[in-house]
């Protein structure tokens, strides 16, 4: 039961992704084979939208490595519960972790008496989902036309609405302004796609000093 | 692309996504993170949603200009405030499609 909240939050989003992967003309076989291998919503969006952009293969491999990195600190927490597993299930166990998945899992198990079973349940519940309502969307996708009803700005909507939602203080913020004037120097001056590499990982870096320096001012 | 293509691109995101996933687990570091990954790392969404953002929003993307006042930004603004008050991402997404439609009947 735990995993219904998941369920319903992703077949919203997962239409929209096999929609707009449609759109980007991935066919609907290679939004399902995306699903599986890789099993990450924000990186399927965006691995969408660099290859409706033309993007190369590395580029695109190298931004989802970045974009995933956060999973590091996931599995770390939630290995704390799992400790004493068999490594054959902690090793399914991890396919299974993105942003909601983590998030149920650990309020129950920091709240109620909850298990490795549960939680694997929750993952593959997840995954399910996501798998089947990208498909569908990308199948639905063919009946709407390129572009109709504002499409082509899904994703930078979803861009805008995410990186608010990220916003917690002012060193979030000097971050987001910083990669955004890197962003923009770097698209205008160097060829191909390195900005989104080159300008996360500089304001990244600015922003954690920022922080840094923050604190040794109090 | 192809069916090879898209295996190699699809094959290669899965495992770098796998990875970090799966070596903590593994090798249960119970042990945490150093202080500053953590910082770090808790700050690369915001970077790349921003890095993401910045041609669309302010470079006319098939001559590589800088290009100030585009529709995309126009729009951004809107939406944004929608963002704050409703805190709601579907919401969000509809009403930046709805606006940036109604956008290109406007003479911009």
């Amino acid at each position: 039961m735990a995993s219904w909240p998941i369920c319903f939050g992703y077949i919203p989003i997962g239409l929209a992704l096999g929609v707009l992967a449609n759109q980007a003309e991935i066919p609907f076989w290679a939004v399902a084979m995306m699903s599986i291998l890789v099993f990450a919503g924000s990186a399927q969006f965006i691995c969408v939208a660099m290859i409706a952009a033309g993007a190369s293969t590395w580029s695109i491999i190298f931004t989802t490595f970045v974009v995933n990195l956060r999973h590091f600190l996931m599995s770390s927490a939630v290995a704390v519960h799992l400790s004493g597993l068999r490594r054959s299930f902690l090793s399914f166990f991890a396919y299974g972790i993105t942003d909601e998945s983590f998030a149920v899992n650990m309020t129950h198990f920091r709240k109620d008496n909850w298990d490795h079973k549960r939680a694997i349940t929750v993952n593959q519940l997840a995954n399910t989902t996501w798998i089947l309502s990208t498909v569908c969307g990308a199948l639905l996708g063919q009946f709407i036309p390129k572009g109709a009803f504002g499409t082509d700005y899904a994703l930078t909507a979803m861009f805008l609405a995410l990186l608010l939602f990220q916003l917690h203080d002012i060193v979030y913020i000097l971050t987001g302004a910083a990669a955004l004037a890197i962003g923009v120097t770097w698209y205008l001056f160097i060829p191909g796609d390195s900005y989104i590499i080159g300008a996360s990982i500089s304001a990244a870096t600015l922003g954690y000093f920022f922080k840094r320096y923050r604190e040794k001012q109090k | 692309m192809n069916f090879p293509d898209y295996l190699f691109l699809f094959a290669g995101m899965g495992l770098v996504t796998y990875i970090p996933r799966w070596l903590p687990l593994f090798f249960l570091a119970q042990r945490k993170l150093p202080q500053w990954l953590v910082d770090w790392l808790s700050l690369i969404p915001v970077a790349i949603l921003c890095a993401l953002l910045a041609p669309i929003l302010f470079t006319d993307q098939s001559t590589r200009c800088l290009e100030l006042g585009k529709p995309e930004f126009l729009v951004a603004i809107p939406t944004l405030l929608f963002a704050v008050k409703t805190k709601s991402l579907g919401g969000t997404v509809l009403v930046g499609m709805g606006l940036y439609w109604l956008a290109g009947f406007l003479p911009l």
